[in-house]
């Protein structure tokens, strides 16, 4: 029987230091590096990843090791590996924490994934936004090329291998894995036209896989103990473990790694329950881009298939949890003008459909909707759905659907002139006791060090 | 001949601001630059990395800036501008020595962001999107930034400020403008925007070893699995039809 | 339409709703479905720009994707057909309709529905098909996204960014196609929007595509915006007449006046692109100087005059000189009236005294035409086709980009999609030879022939290679026998591109000494007999004519009592100063011309003759290919064509040319049989010793650009105003060695005088060389005395340089 939760990846989170080599190295860091690279021939890697079953942990649950057989070997171009930190889907907060704690483990993970797709230089693309992240990464990285974990000639195998941290600039599309290769490539971040898959024609128009963080940072311990022992975690077809980021209105929200198939009802447990005297109205599975769930589905086995089967989608296990102070009306808004905000524009129905359904959104959080706005604005997420370029536009149709499927009565109230704020006084979402009308005004700084 | 009356004008094309005080980008910054360009297979990937340079000398995308990624990458000025304008933390306008972000994604919002913008520009002055007169504070509505088990989160020159309130963003705010000291919660000592964006673009600044190796949310599973004497399953005894290679 | 014939390989047999249709491997669906007359609406996709499928407009269902399994709606634009798969469209599923009126909505919310006041109104796709496949009316009642409008994004071209679908139709062409990524999207989301940077203007040779190609109002030229209505225009489609490419236009007029040009779709020669001299330069004659009466001097003066009475003083002049006449009808006519000229010189003034290469020329290169060049036909011709097969293109005193534009898009299109191997023999990179991504091969003027030779040694030609030589070899002594002995050497096949759209069709008329109609050598008594009865004339004159150097101081000398002369600019010839002796020194001078020149103003007697577009002939464009030329503007001014004016001139000196008009001309020249002889030989020259090595100044290397002071763009302002500033190209070495830095002024001079620029530092170039352009501020010949390959002093200039360059400036 496994246990509930299964820190792996976190194991050494908490240790002084632990975004050291010599931490990491004191674990036995870069042992499965150095097995793979002097044990196991490359097409070996790949089986050991594909047994292992692991998937990718970015959001589309796509088989880790089958992503790396389709790099064809006979092209003769360079292929690369770039890595996915790009996290920007909101309530997604797990490899920002694994870098800035144990930056190795992704590097080892990295070693190992290029030995197997024979690549040797790989580019790791974090989101801009996270100054510290990159400097622990980007000093991980120089203590494993002076530690000769990186650079040429890996455990005196003749395999050379370079890696590049690369910041981003503010751009939530360019998670999605074309739109970051055209941005790696020093262009707007807009996803290109599918196929050519990243496989055959990707960074440079050279085989590339993508992978998430996490999925790499994952492989260390498959080598190091083997299909057999990931398969142990998780459930029939989902199989090992992954982190689950627990936010919002929990008592104490964070980060746990569990085998997949454990319920939203477990994980608010361990945070220690919804916050006193109120009950959990709502929360996304996968973060804001997935269906909402509802208490109802506490139990839902959180794993690829039995998340799917509820209507839904596992994505990035972020769950965001919103208590009964939460106006749906509110939250769908604030979504839906996140994925405006982050629309990159190129193709017309995420473009327009954003811009047409915020003003709607805005209309019925003011009480401002008219009647029938309620089925317009479904029938416009319906011209929407499955029709733009890129998955992007799935998120705020996700959002707004699922929320008007639970919660459809204060969608109505907007459009008969009760705002959402009357419904659920938004002051009392809030994790402080600040009522607005309380927050002082005070005067502008003037002078300090400059 | 068309007899219309539209002279050529560019004033209302979208750019960079081409009329604010001149560049700081000398032979320094071009070198840099061209370094940059040399570290990548393809020199256009430094591109991102270049205009955080450019950001870091002359404390926006100027037009200068432009001009030089321009001049190094070989590609044409509107494509420079193009890549300028599609990410956002690229800044057209001087932006604060010190950048200060709110979070009002939806859970952010109503954790206490919402609340949070609404003092923060109060006891700035200014509205998001905008810098103090005086240069020290600019002000930007953020979205989500990957921090959510720490809500209400706000940013210091993309240093996180967790878990915040009103109160400790007064304090945040005052520290600031006074130059004392401040620390990131999960980070480093705070420098300046400027700065950041040199490290964002490339160089480094010799202090990854700061602050703590991970915050109490991002421990809480192990935490609690420690508690329960919780852990990962031991490799399964090599049975017949064991697979380990 | 199930068939019986085995499997194709390379066919892909699938239904559209429910029809089966068979296309080749690697059709895209919106392809197939034109093919059997299914409209999909579409506003991004453009069948000659890869696929971008924003638009979303072209959604179809897709039940089966040919392996059983159905996929998501798919954008026809982007998707290739595979065996069995099954597309459904509008016309077979209600919910592709909904797609499509779903998307047309959301293109609308924020269009600013101002179609009554936006030219695109009546021939716009977004009108069009929110007609045809659209919702009836707007659900929404936001607000609308507006800008300013319209901004400039060239003295030429306005962007009026609220009408925008950003369909990237525009930034696709300049990136893909010309090259120009001066324009690029802007912004993201919904802000998105076309934009250039700056003050840095989208200055392309090729600009006004995206204006043909935007499927909404948002780009307009200055040129047309307000001019008219697509609907009371009407639309005639011929053959560009601005250079030797052969460009099929659509020439849209409104009371017999062109309002504007548009590139037609001929996929065979320019796919459905042309440049902006080819679109933009029609307005030369309507600035009111068109000549319209006949004019003859008297007393010194010319004076309109009767038809009668100019013919009759042409006649007594033309008399006088007897055989003692030179003839030079230009480059730009068409075939028909290039073969009245042909048979006017030889069977009426009995002189072989005729050349139509206004222009610099040579002895070898009226061999080489002769012998290489005249009385092919496509079949033996390179042709655009081979450009975009060959594996490598060399190209020898030839600038594409500048003196054939369309050849410069169809080598960027070989080598962006095959890799073609482009390699110039030139003395830097220019920017079109960057963007053909050539190999620079650095050849001083005059070194063509050394270096060519020098390539076929290093083994840099061969079967699969093209090479394409420019009209300025002839200034480069053994460059065109270098390119015969090469080729034949190696096996490679070479085509000749002149500039001017009449000189192929001036060679095959025989307007050349020592060369008759169809190729027949001169110098053959078989031609000579053949032409000669054709004509019905007893012989002909004996083919010892002279060539226009000849002709030009033979009329200086008064060896030469006349010269004709058809609409020669003096500007394009080597020494216009001679020219004008020649003009003065002549007994006597008859022109024909269109609009006032430098001829006209030594002329004694002038003929005015019909614009192009107001009669039908025939060009042949640089592969031999037959392009129509079509009658635009039936109430024309002056209905005498070349060959009527020749005919009745004909008649005045008791002549017959057996032809009266353009189409009896063609007849009599369709009636020649093929030329069965052989064709002239070619007597090769070698090349001369290099350059002088006395080192004095600099060696000047220049050409033509594109948009210049050509006299087909008079009145095209603001075509003119929208292109590069002007500069003069220097080494890096040469630059510094002269004290002279990038945009600072550099003077040049000559023995009969000097022009300032602006310097241009190319990395590139050779040392000891500079170019300038030959005629953008004035003929290069006028200002320094100077040409290609003739020595010049260089030197940082003092002063800036004066308001010359400036009126490129109205974008700069």
């Amino acid at each position: 029987m496994v246990d509930k939760l299964t820190p792996i990846v976190t194991a050494h989170w908490g240790e002084e230091g632990s975004w050291r080599l010599e931490n990491y190295v004191s674990h036995g860091g870069y042992g499965a590096a150095r097995k793979a690279l002097t044990t196991m021939s490359s097409p070996d890697v790949i089986s050991l990843v594909k047994d292992a079953g692991l998937r990718g942990r970015g959001g589309a649950g796509f088989p880790t090791g089958m992503k790396w057989s389709f790099i064809p070997q006979d092209n003769p171009n360079p292929k690369y590996l770039v890595v996915n930190c790009d996290e920007s889907e909101p309530g997604t907060c797990k490899d920002m924490p694994m870098l800035m704690a144990t930056p190795h483990t992704l590097i080892e993970g990295i070693i190992i994934a290029c030995y197997a797709v024979n690549a040797h230089h790989a580019f790791v693309y974090v989101r801009g936004e996270v100054l510290h992240v990159i400097r622990r990464l980007r000093k991980a990285v120089a203590e494993a090329y002076e530690a000769g974990y990186l650079g040429a000639d890996l455990f005196g195998t003749g395999y050379g291998l370079d890696v590049i941290v690369h910041a981003g600039a503010g751009a939530y599309i360019c998670g999605e894995e074309t739109a970051l290769l055209d941005s790696l490539e020093g262009r707007r971040g807009q996803p290109r036209l599918r196929p050519p898959f990243p496989a055959v024609e990707g960074l440079y128009a050279c085989p590339t896989v993508v992978n998430n963080a996490e999925s790499i940072a994952s492989v260390p311990a498959i080598v190091e103990h083997g299909a057999a022992w990931y398969q142990q975690m998780g459930t029939e077809r989902s199989k090992g473990a992954m982190l689950y980021s627990v936010s919002g209105h929990v008592r104490r929200p964070g980060q746990f790694e569990a085998p997949l198939g454990i319920t939203m009802r477990e994980l608010i447990e361990m945070a220690g329950g919804i916050r006193e005297g109120h009950e959990l109205k709502f929360f996304t599975p996968g973060g804001s881009s997935t269906p909402i769930f509802t208490p109802e589905h506490l139990d839902v086995p959180l794993d690829y298939e039995s998340v799917s089967a509820a209507g839904s989608i596992l994505g990035t296990k972020a769950l965001q949890c919103f208590d009964d102070t939460v106006s749906a009306v509110r939250t769908a808004l604030r979504w839906t003008e996140f994925y405006k905000h982050e629309s990159c524009g190129k193709c017309t129905p995420c473009r327009e459909g954003s811009w047409w359904l915020v003003q709607t959104l805005r209309n019925i959080e003011a009480g401002k909707g008219s009647p029938g706005d309620v089925d317009k604005m479904l029938d416009v997420c319906d011209n929407v759905s499955m029709k733009s370029f890129c998955t992007l536009a799935e998120g705020f149709v996700a959002c707004i659907t699922s929320a008007v499927r639970h919660f459809r009565s204060e969608f109505e109230a907007g459009c008969n002139g009760t705002p959402a704020w009357e419904l659920f006084p938004y002051e009392a979402s809030a994790l402080f006791a600040a009522p607005r009308e309380l927050v002082t005004v005070t005067s502008t700084n003037e002078g300090g060090a400059a | 001949m068309s007899d219309h009356e539209f002279m050529s004008h560019f004033d209302d094309a979208v750019r960079i601001d081409a009329d604010e005080e001149p560049t700081n980008i000398d032979e320094t910054t071009l070198a840099e630059m061209r370094e940059l360009a040399g570290r990548y297979p393809d020199s256009r990937s430094a591109l991102l990395p270049m205009l955080h340079l450019v950001q870091s000398v002359d404390g926006r995308v100027s037009d200068a800036g432009v001009r030089a990624c321009a001049e190094i990458l070989g590609i044409s000025t509107a494509q420079v501008n193009g890549v300028a304008t599609f990410y956002t933390m690229y800044k057209r306008r001087p932006g604060g020595r010190q950048h200060i972000g709110v979070c009002t994604t939806a859970l952010c919002a109503v954790l206490g962001g919402d609340i949070l913008l609404d003092h923060v520009e109060k006891k700035l002055g200014i509205s998001e999107g905008e810098t103090t007169p005086d240069g020290m504070f600019s002000l930007e509505r953020l979205e989500c930034n990957a921090a959510c088990d720490f809500a209400p989160v706000m940013m210091v020159n993309w240093e996180f400020m967790d878990n915040m309130t009103p109160d400790k963003a007064e304090q945040l705010l005052d520290d600031l403008a006074e130059g004392k000291p401040v620390r990131s919660t999960r980070g480093a000592t705070i420098t300046s925007w400027r700065e950041a964006e040199r490290v964002l673009a490339g160089f480094d600044d010799g202090r990854a070893d700061e602050g703590p190796s991970a915050g109490e949310p991002s421990l809480r599973g192990l935490t609690y699995a420690r508690e329960h004497g919780w852990t990962a399953p031991a490799e399964p005894a090599p049975g017949p039809e064991g697979q380990e290679a | 339409m199930s068939t019986d014939v085995a499997a194709k390989p390379d066919m892909v047999t699938f239904t559209i709703d429910g029809t089966e249709v068979e296309v080749p491997k690697g059709t895209l669906v919106i392809r197939a479905a034109e093919k059997i007359g299914l409209e999909i609406p579409r506003f991004c996709d453009h069948p000659l720009l890869d696929p971008v499928a924003a638009c979303r407009a072209c959604l179809v269902e897709v039940p089966d994707a040919g392996n059983g399994r159905p996929m998501k709606p798919q954008p026809a634009c982007a998707l290739t057909a595979m065996p069995g798969m099954r597309i459904e469209t509008a016309e077979s599923n209600d919910k592709v309709a909904k797609h499509q009126k779903g998307m047309i909505e959301f293109l609308l919310i924020n269009h600013p529905l101002d179609c009554p006041i936006c030219d695109k109104g009546g021939e716009c796709p977004l009108q069009n098909q929110t007609m045809s496949h659209g919702p009836g009316e707007s659900r929404y009642e936001g607000a609308k996204r507006t800008y300013v409008k319209p901004i400039h994004i060239s003295a030429e071209l306005l962007l009026d960014r609220d009408r925008c679908v950003l369909c990237q139709r525009c930034s696709r062409f300049s990136s893909q196609i010309s090259g120009d990524d001066f324009i690029s999207l802007a912004e993201r989301g919904a802000m998105s929007q076309i934009s250039i940077y700056e003050d840095q203007p989208y200055t392309s040779y090729f600009a006004g595509n995206i204006v043909q190609i935007c499927p909404v109002g948002a780009l307009t030229s200055a040129d047309y915006r307000f001019q008219s209505r697509p609907f009371d225009l009407v639309s005639t489609t011929t053959t560009c007449e601005n250079c030797a490419a052969g460009c099929e236009l659509r020439v849209d007029h409104r009371h017999y006046s062109v309002r504007r040009r548009l590139a037609g779709a001929d996929p065979e020669v320019n796919e459905e692109w042309n440049c902006d001299k080819g679109r933009f330069g029609y307005r030369s004659a309507q600035d009111g100087r068109r000549l319209t009466t006949p004019l003859v001097r008297r007393d010194g003066r010319l004076e309109p005059a009767s038809w009668h009475e100019a013919i009759d003083a042409a006649v007594t002049g033309l008399k006088a000189a007897g055989q003692a006449v030179g003839v030079l009808p230009g480059g730009h006519l068409t075939l028909e009236n290039a073969y009245a000229w042909s048979r006017f010189a030889r069977a009426v003034l009995g002189t072989d005294d005729i050349d139509f290469r206004s222009r610099p020329s040579s002895d070898e290169e009226a061999g080489f035409l002769a012998a290489h060049v005249a009385g092919r036909g496509l079949g033996e011709s390179v042709t655009y086709a081979d450009l975009e097969k060959a594996r490598r293109v060399v190209l020898v005193s030839f600038e594409p980009e500048d003196e054939s534009p369309i050849v410069f898009l169809r080598l960027r299109k070989a080598w962006r999609k095959r890799g073609l191997e482009v390699v110039t023999l030139a003395p830097f990179s220019t920017r079109g030879s960057r963007k053909m991504g050539a190999r620079l091969l650095p050849t001083a003027p005059g070194q063509e022939a050394a270096r060519l030779t020098q390539l076929g040694a290093d083994g840099g030609l061969d079967e699969d290679t093209i090479i394409l030589v420019g009209e300025r070899a002839a200034t480069s002594p053994g460059a065109l026998s270098a390119v015969v002995a090469q080729a034949t050497t190696h096996g490679a096949r070479f085509a000749w591109i002149p500039r001017r759209a009449g000189e192929l069709a001036a060679l095959e008329a025989g307007a050349l000494p020592g060369l008759l109609p169809g190729g027949r050598p001169g110098t053959d008594p078989a031609a000579r007999a053949e032409m000669a009865a054709a004509w019905g004339v007893r012989s002909l004159p004996d083919a010892t004519g002279r060539d226009i150097g000849r002709i030009i101081e033979a009329a200086t000398s008064g060896e030469l009592k006349a010269l004709v002369t058809g609409g020669i600019q003096e500007a394009d010839l080597d020494d216009p100063r001679a020219f004008e002796d020649a003009l003065d020194g002549v007994g006597f001078v008859l022109s024909l011309e269109q609009r006032p020149s430098d001829v006209t103003e030594r002329a004694d007697v002038v003929l005015p003759v019909a614009l192009l577009e107001e009669q039908a002939g025939t060009f042949i464009n640089w592969e031999h290919r037959t392009r129509p030329v079509a009658l635009i503007n039936a109430a024309n001014q002056a209905p005498m064509t070349d060959v009527r004016v020749l005919a009745a001139l004909a008649d005045a000196l008791g002549a017959d040319l057996g032809m009266r008009s353009p189409a009896q001309a063609g007849a009599d020249l369709a009636g020649l049989p093929d030329w069965a002889g052989a064709r002239a030989g070619f007597e090769p020259q070698a090349p001369e010793a290099g350059p002088d090595g006395d080192g004095r100044g600099m060696l000047l290397a220049s050409w033509r650009l594109l948009m210049d002071n050509s006299a087909a763009l008079d009145g095209a302002d603001f075509a003119r105003a929208a292109t590069q500033p002007l500069s003069v190209a220097l080494s890096p070495a040469d630059a510094e060695a002269l004290g002279i830095a990038a945009g600072a002024p550099v003077s040049l001079s000559g023995p009969d005088g000097s022009m300032q620029l602006p310097a241009r530092i190319e990395p590139d170039m050779m040392p000891g060389v500079v170019w300038a352009p030959l005629n953008s501020v004035e003929p290069l010949s006028v200002l320094l005395g100077a040409g290609p390959a003739d020595r010049v002093q260089v030197e940082a200039a003092r002063i800036a340089p004066p308001a010359q360059t400036v009126d490129q400036g109205g974008a700069a």
